[in-house]
Formats: structure tokens, C-alpha cells, sequence
């Protein structure tokens, strides 16, 4: 690792929601991920920048266990990710007990990923009815409070096929908030839209940060990044190579690669 | 006003005079086939009519249906089952599934007909100890033909519910998993739904070849329609009147079908096509409900006038 324990200092004193250590992840020969480190504390927004490639979506998906690890451990809130460790060995969860890990860590999709076959309000009522064995109309009364928090509640009724991409991730933010999560990842979430429908969705990621909802987001959106990340992780090649605060990251980058890459970008 | 208009100068469309040729000499040569069928004095066209309704052709007909249904509904469950397996991470299912289709597929239909109908040859009882039966008393043709037909469906069934399976974005279940859902609830909530729309079409095609292929059990005396046509044409030679009642009520049957087909096929596409104009008939006549934009272009076109 290139950055100093100074720089995360601000993290030993409050608890940490996601804690990745040393994560390496590879697919055959190729190595993704090469000994990232990530601590985010609860309540931050931590950006992941970097070019494509780089292993932003990947470390991302290791954090819910889209992605096995290779080598090096997860703690969500204080529990490993898709092990068990005992006699100090670590065994492999069972998918149901994977599956009840990702209940509280919400995720958002570039492609927003929202099923085609149910309306904007069934699409978010479905996995607290269906994981959480939840009233359906108390389910009902959330999602359309969550659509409308989203400004969404005139197109409850409609299914994603007729909503725009921007209306398509917000009522895909609503659906992972339905589930009330401890955390919220975000891959690439403004990347799959048009440039005028941007906005509207960081619109609503602001003020789930103003919130103080703990959130990873791998963006492209430098100015977002600056004005609403607590921490910035510039990646290249499978590793971090610099993080720290946004606003000195961007305007004073330390590293070279984060230099070139930022002299392109901005 | 000010707002843009369209140009009414509109192109002439081509004329297809080849086409109307073709149609024409179709229907002369159609018009001869029909009539020298028609006035074969071998076929007495008159005993046709009333046989259509025999007693034991509307048992037969009753056989068939059922037979039909029943072996779709058993191929599809079946299918669907076989189709999990295949695709399980568990190797010894997804083997196990693969085998099952070789078999199935691997053989023709009519030997596993006549393989269950005289099953009994080589399992006189079936079950051990007190609890074993007579293989005849479980077996019979209707019962044979039904095995038969069932096992076979499911495993075709089991390749199209795969196709489906597979041709559902790999996002969707992604994102079931990060809401925490269970693999078997996210394949019976997100991913058959989905997979139906791909499903359907083929399985109306199997449903018309299961139809079709009821037919072969009369080899085993099944009681189905054809084995009914066939033993009353045999009784006072009528067998070609009799094979073309049979094929009347096929025919009727197959085309019933396929405007249910035609029906589910809207019904699954209602998320994804907008305008719903591609049912059956639409495609048949090529009409299509105008667009708004059409719509509003022939208004405008009206009011030019």
C-alpha cells in the first residue's frame, strides 16, 4: 500500500462498516485485484476512481459476494463475507446463509437491472415480501413512500420498459432502500445515462448521503465525487494507489498515475 | 400556422405483377388437385358427414385431448425440472439431466411406446415384496402411451426451458442476489417469468406435435382418435373416409391451438412491446395500428384536403 496510516486516521475512533483486507481476486491467470485494502467507517461515502479495468467494479462485487475473493477477508459491519471462520479455518457459507448476508448491503447497476416483467412499485415491493416475509401492505405503504421520495409516485404503476433510464435507476435506488440497508453500493450508476438525465440521479444519491447512509460508489463523476464523497480511492491495476480526502486527491494528487489520469478526466 | 408540415407528395408503391401471376397459376393448380379429389368415385364423400360424430370417434377424440394435455402438462413440469437440473451447479444433477435427454431424445418415440406397452415382459411385478403389483394392472395402452409420450415431451421440453433460462440477462439475477433472495426463488419469481416469453412460442409448436404425435399410439391400441377411425373404417372399408375424418378433427385441433398460442404469446409480451399490435392476426393480414406519429401524418393529410 502507497498511503500512510495518517491519512485514515480518522477512521480509528468510529466503527468501521466495510473493512477489506489485503483482497486479492483473480480470474485464471489474470490478476483483477492485487492486495486492495478499503476501510470505509459507518455513515462515509467513499468514491472508487479510476480507468476502466482497473478493478473498481470487481472489489465492489467482492464486497456483496457477487465476486468470491481469492485471497483476503471481508468484514461488513463486523462479519466476515461469505465465510465462516472456525478452529481458525475458514469455511465456505451456505448460499441461504450468503444470501441473508446481502439482505442489509444494497446495490445499484449501471444497467439498473430492474425486472421487466413487474410494475416500478412491485419491482421494489418484491424482495422485502419475498426475503423478508413482510405484510404486503405494509410493504405497499414503504415502496410508495420510497417511490415518492425518489419523485417517482405518478409512475408507480409503470413498468421499466416505459420509463426513461434515469426514472429506471431511481426506482432501482428505491428498490435497494426497501430493504433497508446498513450500506449501499453503486456501480458505474450514471454511466448507462443520458447526460441530461445524470443529474436527477445524483440528485437522490445526495441526499441519501446527506442522510448519512453509508455508500461505495464506483463513479466517473468527478464533481460528485468532490463535493459529496468523505473519502476518494484512485485504482490502477488491481490495487489503490491513492486515497484520502476528495478535494485534496483531485486538486493535489500525489501519485503519477492518478496525475495523467486526472489531467485527462478534468 | 406556422408549424412544419409534411410534404404531401407520396411515392407510388411498387406493383408486384409477379406475384399476382404466381397466385394465379396456385389457385388453377390447387383447383384441379381439389377436383380430382373431390369426384373420386373411390371416396364416398357422403359417409364423411354423419361418421364425424360417431359415438366411438368422439371417445377417441376425448382420448386424445387428454392424452395430449395430460403428457404436455407432465412435459412441461418435467421439462422445466429436468431444465434446473441441467444448468445446477450440483454436477451430479446437471449429469444426471443430460443423461435423461440422450435417452429420451436419443430414441425414437415409437420404441418407447411399444418399450412401456410391453413393459410387463420383462418386470411381470412391479415394487418388491408385499407391495408389488401386476406390471398389466398399471400398464395399460392408455397408461403406456401416457408414460411414454410424458417422458419423451420432458425431455424437449427441457431444451426449450433451458433456451429460455439462458436468454434471461444475467443482471436479473444478479440483482435478485444482492436483494438476498434464494436461487429457487429467484429462478420461480425473476427468471422463468422472464424465460416465458421465450418458452412459449416453442412449447405451442410442441403442443401441435404432441398432438400429432398421440397418433402413434394406436400401434398399441390406446383408444386415442386415430385407433378409433381406423377400427371403424376397417369394420365396413371406409378407411379413407375414416383417415379423413381423423384428419378433419386434427386438423380443427392443431388450429384451436394455435390461436392459443397466438393469445399467450400477447399476454407475455405486454411489458415489453409498447404498442401490442404483433398478435396473430395482425402478423397473418400485415395490419399494424398506426403509430401516433402515422396517426397524426394522416390527420394531417385529411385536413390538407
Amino acid at each position: 500500500m502507497t498511503y500512510d496510516t495518517a491519512s485514515r486516521s480518522h477512521l480509528l475512533d468510529v466503527p468501521l462498516m466495510v473493512d477489506a483486507q489485503a483482497i486479492w481476486k483473480s480470474f485464471g491467470h489474470l490478476d483483477v485485484l492485487r492486495g486492495v485494502d478499503l476501510q470505509v467507517a459507518r455513515g462515509d461515502v467513499c468514491c472508487l476512481l479510476g480507468p476502466s479495468g482497473s478493478g473498481k467494479s470487481t472489489i465492489l462485487r467482492c464486497l456483496n459476494h457477487l465476486e468470491t475473493v481469492t485471497a483476503g477477508e471481508i468484514h461488513i459491519d463486523g462479519d466476515l463475507v461469505g465465510y465462516r471462520e472456525h478452529a481458525g479455518r475458514l469455511h465456505e457459507l451456505k448460499p441461504r446463509e450468503v444470501a441473508a448476508q446481502r439482505r442489509d448491503i444494497g446495490m445499484v447497476f449501471q444497467r439498473f437491472n430492474l425486472f421487466p416483467h413487474m410494475t416500478a412499485v412491485q419491482n421494489v415491493m418484491e424482495a422485502p415480501i419475498q426475503v423478508l416475509g413482510e405484510n404486503k401492505e405494509v410493504v405497499r405503504e414503504r415502496a410508495e413512500a420510497l417511490l415518492d421520495q425518489v419523485g417517482l409516485s405518478s409512475r408507480r404503476n409503470h413498468f421499466p420498459g416505459q420509463l426513461s433510464g434515469g426514472q429506471q435507476q431511481r426506482v432501482a435506488i428505491a428498490r435497494a432502500l426497501a430493504m433497508e440497508p446498513k450500506l449501499l453500493l453503486f456501480d458505474e450508476p450514471t454511466s448507462a445515462l443520458d447526460p441530461e438525465l445524470v443529474g436527477e440521479v445524483l440528485d437522490v444519491m445526495r441526499r441519501l448521503a446527506a442522510d448519512g447512509m453509508t455508500m461505495v460508489v464506483v463513479t466517473h463523476e468527478i464533481g460528485f465525487a468532490r463535493e459529496v464523497g468523505d473519502t476518494l480511492a484512485f485504482m490502477d491495476e488491481g490495487a489503490i494507489v491513492e486515497i484520502g480526502n476528495p478535494r485534496e486527491v483531485l486538486s493535489d494528487p500525489k501519485h503519477a498515475r492518478t496525475k495523467s489520469f486526472l489531467a485527462k478526466v478534468l | 400556422m406556422n408549424a412544419p408540415q409534411p410534404s404531401a407528395r407520396r411515392a407510388i408503391p411498387n406493383r408486384h405483377y409477379g406475384q399476382w401471376f404466381a397466385a394465379f397459376v396456385i389457385v388453377v393448380v390447387a383447383a384441379l388437385l381439389i377436383r380430382s379429389v373431390a369426384t373420386n368415385e373411390a371416396i364416398q364423400w357422403s359417409k364423411i358427414g354423419s361418421r364425424l360424430f360417431l359415438h366411438s370417434i368422439i371417445a377417441g377424440l376425448y382420448t386424445t385431448i387428454l392424452l395430449t394435455v395430460a403428457s404436455m402438462l407432465l412435459g412441461v413440469v418435467g421439462g422445466i425440472a429436468v431444465a434446473v437440473m441441467r444448468l445446477s451447479d450440483n454436477f451430479v444433477l446437471s449429469r444426471l439431466a443430460s443423461a435423461y435427454i440422450w435417452l429420451f431424445r436419443g430414441t425414437p418415440i415409437l420404441v418407447q411406446i411399444l418399450i412401456w406397452f410391453n413393459l410387463a415382459l420383462f418386470f411381470p411385478t412391479l415394487g418388491f415384496g408385499v407391495l408389488s403389483v401386476d406390471t398389466n394392472s398399471v400398464i395399460t395402452p392408455f397408461g403406456a402411451a401416457l408414460l411414454g409420450l410424458a417422458l419423451n415431451e420432458a425431455a424437449y421440453m427441457s431444451e426449450i426451458v433451458r433456451g429460455g433460462i439462458l436468454a434471461v440477462d444475467a443482471g436479473q439475477k444478479e440483482a435478485a442476489q444482492a436483494l438476498g433472495m434464494s436461487n429457487g426463488r429467484i429462478m420461480k419469481r425473476i427468471v422463468l417469468p422472464q424465460a416465458m416469453r421465450v418458452i412459449i412460442p416453442p412449447t405451442g409448436n410442441e403442443l401441435i406435435t404432441v398432438l400429432k404425435t398421440t397418433s402413434l399410439v394406436a400401434v398399441i391400441g390406446a383408444g386415442d382418435l386415430l385407433t378409433k377411425a381406423q377400427s371403424v373404417g376397417a369394420v365396413d372399408f371406409t378407411k379413407m373416409e375414416m383417415l379423413i375424418v381423423a384428419s378433419i378433427w386434427y386438423l380443427l385441433l392443431t388450429t384451436l391451438a394455435s390461436f392459443g398460442q397466438a393469445r399467450l404469446e400477447r399476454h407475455y409480451g405486454r411489458s415489453l412491446n409498447r404498442d401490442g399490435s404483433t398478435g396473430m392476426m395482425s402478423r397473418l393480414t400485415g395490419f399494424r395500428r398506426p403509430s401516433p406519429q402515422t396517426a397524426a401524418f394522416n390527420t394531417t393529410l385529411e385536413s390538407a384536403k
